[in-house]
């Protein structure tokens, strides 16, 4: 008899196969997409540049890395299902016999692999466009902390997810408006010092402010002996506080993301929202 | 006794249009009841907006009902939802593939997403689509370059890869070209003599309920108005065609034909 495990397996799989062969057919977008990000991430950075600021510039293209890689994970996991109705193949997913933790995971994988594509496109082109040098960086320690905060992010996309399944008119733009909101209240080129008094408080509910907090000092940002040839890049214990947080997050986004997930699939099978639209 | 493959009592669902405001319900399925026996092929017929799609939907475990008892192959939904995925396969009347992919990474997809070893379930897809009258070679084209009958013969081959027991078919022939729609129909008389696959067809045209099902349900308003062989529903409703006999059934109003007449109550 066939092992659970390799059914599980081949099921991940196929949001994989399916996602790498749609990258593959819409590859021009996806070259559109990645231009435009790293063009975007380009222009924040230059703004360093000019100011010949390069504890400024590190702080942009440490802000502009992690967000591009932040916000592509969320974006293709919280699209997701918008995709599928543009698509109208949501149904035919939903009364697959896959359990929706199969399936927001197999989602999730491919995702990463997707956001880790584009973070490097855009840190090869700012290497290329500016004079950054990452010796001395913990990176390392980054990785660590973009493993856990990859946790809560992708906790996140999967609550996001529900939103087009409950609207499919107002879903997809309602993921968008959430999207800017963490951009705006997690510091990302910032501090979230200058933010007005009363957002400061939601700051601190963003996984993106611990990520970016402590990604700053393992990059060497605020460490005078940080200089344009080397950084001076701290410890991962430096950042324990950081990790603890965003650990914690990802321990009760992902069970609450597809507990959300789970009661907004229940609500839309009473209500008919699954059926095809747009 | 053998258990019906699908077992279907006092099925209601209805839909509210505006939240909170229960005047704004209408019912959708009112209390539909039938039985469908193990490798039997049974046509269900509605005008649109009977609630055929609403069944097929609630059958697919992609909708819940409101009340009623459904029993697919024994399990009860949505209690059972798990296993009845796992035996039933559906083509809709929109063909919903990804359509830049080709065919085979559409078939490739759908198997993995079934668990299932590809090359096997490969080789089920080609073996359907060899009898649906389709060569290899298609199989590298994109989806949104064939054409609906094309399309259409994908979805069914589809649905077969998993080899499910019973088979969900919603409109499937509707806007194919009289060949495709013979092709589909031959396949389909074929699947049930081999393979013994439990069929629910919903469908407008009436001769190929009349030349596949055993039996049929006329779906009118949300409810089942009449059920039986189509030569038993001719003379229920003293019609010499199934066309007549459907529209006096189900009360359908014709413009510059004669009024319809009172259902009758059993076929």
């Amino acid at each position: 008899m066939e092992l659970g495990v390799e059914r599980s397996l081949r099921q991940t799989w196929a949001f994989m196969f399916r996602g790498y062969h749609l990258t593959r057919r819409y590859i021009s977008w996806v070259i559109v997409f990645n231009f435009y990000a790293l063009t975007g991430s380009a222009a924040v950075a230059l703004i360093g540049v000019a100011a010949h600021d390069h504890q400024l510039t590190l702080t942009l293209v440490v802000g502009a890395l992690l967000w591009n890689f932040l916000s592509t994970l969320y974006n293709e996991i919280a699209m997701s299902v918008a995709y599928e109705r543009w698509e109208g193949t949501l149904e035919y997913t939903f009364m697959a016999p896959v359990s929706r933790l199969v399936h927001l995971a197999g989602l999730s994988l491919f995702a990463l692999c997707n956001s880790i594509v584009n973070t490097v496109i855009v840190l090869l082109g700012l290497m290329l466009l500016t004079d950054l040098s990452l010796a001395g960086a913990n990176l390392v320690g980054v990785v660590v902390v973009l493993l856990a905060s990859t946790l809560a992010f992708v906790g996140l996309g999967v609550m996001a997810a529900a939103l087009p399944v409950m609207s499919p008119e107002r879903g997809a733009e309602a993921t968008h408006i959430f999207q800017g909101s963490l951009l705006l209240v997690s510091g990302v080129y910032y501090p979230v010092d200058v933010l007005p008094g009363w957002i400061r408080p939601i700051s601190a509910l963003s996984p993106a402010t611990y990520t970016l907090s402590a990604c700053r000092h393992l990059v060497g940002i605020g460490n005078p002996a940080t200089t344009p040839q080397r950084l001076a890049g701290g410890p991962l214990s430096a950042v324990a506080f950081e990790l603890s947080v965003l650990a914690m997050m990802g321990v009760v986004l992902i069970p609450l993301g597809l507990w959300v997930f789970g009661r907004v699939e229940r609500w839309a099978k009473h209500t008919g929202r699954l059926k095809r639209t747009g | 006794m053998m258990l019906p493959a699908i077992h279907v009592r006092e099925l209601r669902k209805r839909f509210r249009h505006r939240p909170r405001t229960s005047k704004a319900a209408e019912w959708a399925l009112a209390g539909v009841s039938f039985d469908v026996a193990r490798g039997a092929i049974y046509g269900l017929l509605g005008p649109n907006g009977s609630g055929k799609s609403t069944l097929i939907r609630i059958l697919s475990t992609l909708l819940f009902a409101d009340g009623g008892e459904v029993r697919l192959l024994g399990y009860r939904l949505p209690d059972d939802q798990a296993q009845v995925r796992r035996l039933i396969g559906r083509v809709s009347v929109d063909a919903a593939f990804y359509k830049k992919l080709s065919a085979r990474e559409n078939l490739l997809y759908t198997a993995l997403l079934y668990g299932l070893k590809p090359s096997v379930a490969e080789r089920q897809a080609l073996q359907a689509l060899e009898q649906l009258g389709m060569e290899d070679h298609t199989l590298s084209i994109p989806l949104e370059e064939m054409s609906r009958g094309m399309q259409q013969k994908i979805s069914i081959a589809r649905a077969l890869m998993i080899n499910p027991p019973l088979l969900l078919l919603d409109e499937p022939t509707t806007g194919l070209d009289p060949k495709s729609r013979r092709d589909v129909q031959t396949f389909l008389e074929d699947l049930r003599r081999r393979e013994g696959t439990t069929i629910l067809l919903t469908t407008h045209d009436m001769a190929e309920a009349e030349r596949l099902c055993a039996r049929i349900g006329f779906l009118a308003r949300g409810r089942l108005v009449a059920e039986g062989t189509a030569e038993g529903l001719k003379r229920q409703a003293e019609a010499e065609t199934l066309d007549d006999a459907f529209i006096r059934l189900t009360g359908e109003k014709v413009l510059g034909g004669e009024e319809p007449a009172a259902p009758a109550k059993d076929a």
